[in-house]
């Protein structure tokens, strides 16, 4: 008989999240269905009695006002008669049941325990006999995830067992795996083992392990000859994709068919991306300019705020994860970004802000689901939930980000997690002052782990990322993110870097200690590392485990002997746990051992720099464009219908979750305006709370044009980032003075597998291809308008195949942005700010409705994709610039989805305002004057006073549309109205809702 | 504390408390000597009272609002021993009693009232109120208008309405009896309440939360300890607000009025409140 404490909020009482998980059953249900959840707590404490249970329950858990409390072993809440039960899955992480732990342990004035004494549980009741077939459903599909969640269900009573606990009996243990000889036999051990590493990657580890010097120092080492377990381990992790990125690096032999030649791209990376960045870099150096100080070999991009302050920024994405369970995906994803933002150089930064970018299928798919497919809407609303929590906990601002919504994001979404850090430039270290950006390892330096311990969750997180999703591929994948654990982290390494108690740092993620351990160990040239000084979460780990887990919320630090104890003492202090695991070494080897026996050891030369190179073939095909049918749909319902779409309405609701404000600093906040519903082009935060500087943040992402044109969809992310930047009042590096008005992107790949396969991946070669032309669009601008990239990462497998079918994300090309406003008060918003003021397009509407939304309404396949044309695009938001500091501009607000109508719509929306306006060319057709997405386009508005000075600035670069005013939306063209709409009904259609 | 003295104010935060930079800034615009302590230190007793005038507890998420929002905290405050024997309960209590302000926002809020320390109309911490979920359910991020009243605390006086961004998911006051609502509407502790243009509001959206008595800020009878849902620390200059750059003045419009945001306005009030601290034991 299994005792458990319930509480459930008091019977008739209202219950306002009873209420909501009663409309989100029915609504899967597609029935009126009333539910309600009762908080499970099991324990342990067999030597309690009930009634000391039910006291502690009642005076340290529930809510004495709002909750009732029960201890009972049979529950049977009054009135309901079926249930629904979840229990996490052993050895995922629990929170709330350690506070639990805590709390009992305050009431008996004891210490906290150092085993799991308490287990959350949830057991959600219906009023209805609901059918198990139907609780089964619900179980699964709407309450939990068979890849988190134990579940149960039936009808009342619920009869509690005892929580499943982690016990794991093997020793530490080491295997020797030789490597076979024949090619079948390396593949099926590589898949056997879950490696990912590929017949020449095999051949070259074998290889390496018999050449006499390493095979004699093998042996003397009391290694086996052939490699063991945890050092293949090592080998998958460090030569994945996802840490090595070598399809980003590989040569490319290129049939290119749009230029009807043949070429070779060696490494992508160096090409597109590295290479345009430092050209860029050395002329901002070279004219006093330069604000970037670290770019590529750290965990994120650091540049220049001030004197003072640097930055860091990251954006990362969390795909796979997202894909199998949509919270802690992103939760893990969040909390991932933020440790690589803060683990950068000497670490210390404090959290400035989370950016964050979701793709998904529609929330209205209706194709019958794949086995292991989520539906969209339940990843939408999943991966929300932890990017609110992922910040909110953590004390982050969630300031940026955008929704993309297409039917090819179904199989797997991208969840892109942007963050940035302000770092202070200097740290003083034994009275020294030292860059805080710069890590300063050295040999006999403590290997310290800090943090979440190490559990058997988050096994082969680097490889499984590096793969497409197949059928049952969860299994040590899922993982629970504890972000008041990483807030406790992050708060202590802020304290002890301000100490000067760090000297590097490094974010212990995909890959866990073999990548963060091994990646600090370059520094000095080795690194030895005891596995069995490792805090666990339950005994029983192999070696290999300890070194590959990817449990979560950890840091690995580099820390002077002298400095150690101060460190742990502030550590524990804090409610962290650290521990030194080993020592920098300059041996050249990476070093394992699990107290006396030696797991592995590995040259850092051969494990770092002895894949062998990957080569690949490509086939760019030239842009497709066919003309778009004639279309005689009247104009306002059409606007109606393009507001009211998932790719353009409001995302207000989804926005408001998350805390956009908190640090006090957001000045241009995600929605502004008199009644808070005005959309905006980039965020603005303050530097600090004394001065008036800022910092601007927009992104650009727009898949559907790489349909038609890969190169030109690249080119149009990145001017989306820069103008939303430029709209606001940030100035691009040649129209900026001195060297801390920064101006640098980010950019992340993520494409379908692109590696040409005769029956997996027939058309591999084309979508290489169209990877090409992302990155060779993206090097141009990089180069045109001297904003480098100063991190980023590329997601190369982004498939679902499962049951015979194959779903395939499109080449998306994520471009984040990031600049210095010089005075917050100057920056300008997009709503219309009076009546009267004048409207103004800046920029030219080309005939480019090629997959716009207008035509995606329409059904039409036909049309151009946008391009830039960059001379005159550059010259353009020079002009904006000179605008700006002319202080001409009541409004600014970029025309993207939706094109000019959009546009006008949200600048009448957020203002509660009309406007009577021409479509600003009468040679196009209205339907294009209006929809057509062409890039690097404003709708200004100026005080009427200044609108002459307006007119003479931008000459032909800008038309005059009309003026601010009236309670509609009224557009006309060729002397005709073609809208006429209240601005109530736009914002009706607008606001209709997501979810 | 003799009047005149500089007003110091303790904001702590750690364990998940997270407003402690803009928390910092805002005693400091208003004039007070203000420094951010982790909890550990307060719990440990390695950091002490004596000597400041205002403790301030910021809005964040407390040990991950595992058990509730506040709850895992307040049972520290409540339960967890100091080297003395004592509890930060009865060190907050005693420098309560001392002239002192105690000042909650949000998770600090919620920490107050499940310690018990608001509104203890009976003066023995036990739980009168509390601070349940938002009747939407959700957590949300919006501005929201609320109308000061005469309440025994200074937080709210100078201005009649107070524009301030609300962050949370649990912040409705439900009331234990109608003996507790009654005091609470007598001694007029409500301190701010949620309003539109024609006043207190229970109705959603202008009351973002359905709290009773459209309560956004409660005070103790004293007026010492003061907890407040919406954050006064996050509108502490005039560009905070969604609505600044329309109500920025244009060129030849003059520059304003010159009055402080909103919500620096609450950090003026106590650390002037502070200072003159002892016409505060008697409010009226």
């Amino acid at each position: 008989m299994t005792r458990v404490i319930a509480i459930a909020s008091k019977r008739g009482a209202e219950d306002p999240r009873a209420r909501a998980l009663g409309e989100h059953v029915s609504r899967a249900l597609g029935s009126v269905t009333t539910a309600r959840s009762v908080r499970v707590f099991a324990t342990t404490h067999e030597e309690a009695s009930d009634e000391e249970l039910a006291a502690f329950a009642r005076g340290a858990l529930a809510d004495p006002l709002v909750d009732d409390v029960e201890v009972s072993a049979r529950l049977s809440p009054a009135g309901a008669l079926s249930y629904v039960h979840l229990a996490r899955l052993p050895g995922l992480t629990d929170d709330e049941a350690r506070s639990a732990e805590l709390s009992w342990a305050l009431v008996r004035g004891e210490a906290p325990p150092d085993a799991a004494t308490f287990f959350t549980e949830e057991l959600v009741v219906f009023d209805e006999p609901l059918p198990p077939e139907t609780l089964a459903r619900l179980a699964r599909d709407v309450l939990g995830n068979p890849n988190v969640h134990a579940l149960s269900w039936g009808a009342l009573p619920f009869v509690p067992v005892d929580p499943k606990r982690v016990a794991l009996t093997a020793h530490a243990r080491v295997e020797a795996v030789p490597l076979p000889d024949t090619d079948e036999a390396l593949l099926a051990l590589s898949k056997e083992r879950s490696l990912g590493l590929s017949l020449a990657e095999l051949r070259a580890i074998a290889a390496h392990l018999a050449e006499p010097d390493v095979a004699r120092a093998r042996a003397a080492a009391g290694l086996p000859a052939a490699p063991t377990d945890c050092e293949l381990e090592i080998f998958a992790q460090t030569w994945s994709e996802h840490c090595k990125h070598k399809e980003f690096n590989a040569t490319i032999a290129i049939d290119d068919r749009e230029r009807g030649e043949a070429r070779t791209l060696r490494s992508l990376f160096k090409t597109c991306v590295s290479g345009p960045t430092r050209e860029v870099c050395a002329k901002l150096e070279a004219r006093g300019q330069g604000f970037v100080v670290v770019v590529f070999d750290d965990n994120a991009g650091v540049v220049r705020v001030d004197e003072d302050r640097n930055l860091t920024l990251k954006v990362e994405t969390h795909n796979s994860p997202s894909a199998l369970d949509p919270y802690g995906g992103a939760i893990t994803g969040i909390l991932g970004c933020n440790r690589d933002a803060v683990g950068t150089g000497r670490g210390g930064g404090r959290l400035y802000f989370n950016t964050d970018v979701l793709c998904f299928g529609t929330p209205t798919y209706a194709e019958p689901l794949l086995p292991g497919q989520l539906h969209p809407a339940r990843v939408f609303e999943g991966v929300v939930a932890g990017v609110r929590d992922g910040g909110n906990k953590s004390g982050v601002p969630t300031v940026n980000g955008a929704l993309v919504f297409d039917d090819r994001y179904s199989g797997k979404p991208l969840v892109f997690c942007g963050s940035a850090a302000l770092v202070p430039a200097r740290v003083s270290v034994d009275g020294q002052a030292a860059p805080a950006w710069k890590k300063d390892v050295r040999p006999g330096d403590h290997v310290v782990t800090v943090g979440g311990r190490v559990g058997q969750d988050g096994i082969h997180g680097a490889t499984f990322s590096s793969s497409e999703l197949g059928e049952g591929q969860s299994r040590g994948v899922v993982q629970v993110g504890s972000p008041f654990t990483q807030k406790l982290v992050v708060d202590l390494l802020e304290e002890a870097a301000a100490l000067g108690l760090i000297a590097g740092v490094n974010d212990s993620g995909a890959g866990g200690l073999s990548s963060s351990a091994g990646e600090l160990a370059r520094l000095t040239g080795g690194a030895r590392i005891d596995t069995s000084l490792v805090p666990l979460k339950y005994p029983g780990l192999l070696p290999w485990e300890i070194f590959v887990s990817e449990s979560q919320e950890r840091m690995t630090l580099a820390v002077r002997p002298a400095h150690l104890p101060r460190l742990l003492t502030l550590a524990a202090e804090r409610g962290v746990e650290a521990r030194a695991i080993g020592e920098f070494t300059s041996t050249g080897q990476l070093e394992v051992v699990f107290g006396e026996v030696p797991v592995a050891s590995l040259s850092l030369t051969f494990l770092h720099d002895g894949a062998p190179p990957l080569s690949l073939s490509a086939i760019v095909e030239a842009p497709r464009s066919r003309p778009c049918r004639a279309h005689d749909r009247s104009l306002g319902p059409l606007l109606l219908e393009v507001l009211a779409s998932p790719n353009v309405c409001s995302r207000e609701a989804v926005v408001r979750a998350y805390d956009h404000e908190v640090k006090g600093k957001t000045v241009v906040k995600p929605y502004m305006g008199v009644e808070g519903h005005a959309p905006q082009d980039a965020a603005v935060l303050l530097v600090d709370h004394e001065g008036h500087e800022g910092v601007a943040v927009a992104s650009g992402i727009c898949p559907r044009y790489g349909d038609l044109d890969p190169y030109a969809m690249a080119q149009g992310a990145f001017d989306e980032a820069v103008r939303s930047l430029v709209s606001v009042g940030a100035r691009l590096p040649g129209d900026a003075e001195g060297p801390f008005e920064l101006f640098c992107g980010c950019d992340n790949f993520c494409v379908p597998d692109s590696v040409f396969h005769p029956e997996g991946n027939p058309d591999g070669r084309e979508k290489l291809g169209k990877l090409v032309r992302v990155a060779e669009g993206l090097a141009e601008m990089v180069r045109a308008f001297e904003v480098p990239l100063v991190s980023g990462k590329d997601s190369m497998k982004n498939d679902l195949r499962a049951g015979g079918r194959k779903i395939s994300a499109p080449p998306t090309l994520l471009v984040t942005m990031v600049a210095k406003v010089r005075d917050v008060r100057r920056v300008v918003t997009s709503e219309w700010k009076r009546t009267g003021d004048v409207v103004f397009l800046v920029g030219e509407t080309h005939d480019e409705l090629g997959r716009s939304i207008a035509l995606s309404v329409l059904r039409d396949e036909g049309g151009l994709a946008p391009r830039v044309r960059i001379p005159e695009t550059r010259a353009l938001y020079t002009l904006m610039t000179t605008a700006h500091e002319r202080r001409l501009l009541a409004s600014s607000h970029d025309v993207s989805d939706g094109g000019l109508a959009v546009a006008l719509a949200e600048c009448c929306i957020g203002a509660g305002l009309g406007a009577r306006v021409h479509a600003g060319t009468d040679t196009l057709p209205a339907l294009s004057a209006l929809f057509s997405e062409s890039h690097a386009r404003f709708v200004v508005s100026v005080p009427a006073a200044r609108a002459g000075e307006a007119a003479a600035l931008f000459g032909d670069r800008a038309t005059r549309l009309g003026e601010v005013g009236g309670d509609a939306l009224e557009v006309t063209w060729r002397g005709a109205h073609v809208v006429r709409l209240p601005v109530t009904d736009l914002a009706r259609a607008w606001q209709r809702g997501l979810l | 504390m003799a009047a005149g003295a500089p007003v110091t104010a303790l904001v702590v935060t750690g364990f998940g408390l997270n407003c402690e930079e803009e928390s910092v800034a805002a005693y400091r615009k208003a004039g007070a000597q203000a420094r951010a302590v982790h909890a550990a230190d307060l719990f440990s007793g390695a950091v002490s009272l004596r000597g400041a005038s205002i403790v301030h507890l910021s809005g964040g998420f407390s040990f991950g609002d595992d058990l509730g929002s506040g709850r895992v905290f307040a049972n520290r405050v409540r339960l967890g021993r100091l080297p003395s024997g004592s509890t930060v309960l009865r060190e907050l209590a005693a420098f309560v009693a001392d002239g002192g302000l105690v000042f909650g926002v949000c998770n600090g809020f919620q920490i107050l009232v499940r310690a018990g320390l608001l509104p203890n109309l009976g003066g023995a911490f036990e739980p009168e109120v509390t601070l349940a979920h938002n009747d939407s359910g959700r957590f949300e991020d919006r501005w929201v208008s609320c109308l000061a009243s005469a309440s025994p605390s200074p937080a709210f006086r100078g201005a009649p309405r107070f524009d301030l961004p609300v962050r949370h998911g649990e912040g409705k006051l439900v009331i234990r009896d109608a003996e507790v609502h009654d005091a609470l509407v007598r001694q007029r502790l409500v301190a701010l309440q949620y309003a539109d243009a024609d006043g207190p509001q229970q109705a959603y959206p202008a009351n973002p939360n359905g709290s009773t008595l459209a309560c956004a800020a409660l005070t103790d009878p004293s007026g010492r300890v003061l907890g407040a849902m919406p954050h006064p620390e996050a509108y502490l200059r005039l560009e905070l607000h969604p609505a600044w750059p329309t109500r920025a003045p244009r060129e030849g419009e003059g520059e304003g009025d010159g009055e402080p945001a909103d919500g620096l306005r609450v950090f003026q009030n106590l650390v002037a409140a502070a200072r003159a601290c002892g016409r505060l034991k008697d409010p009226q």
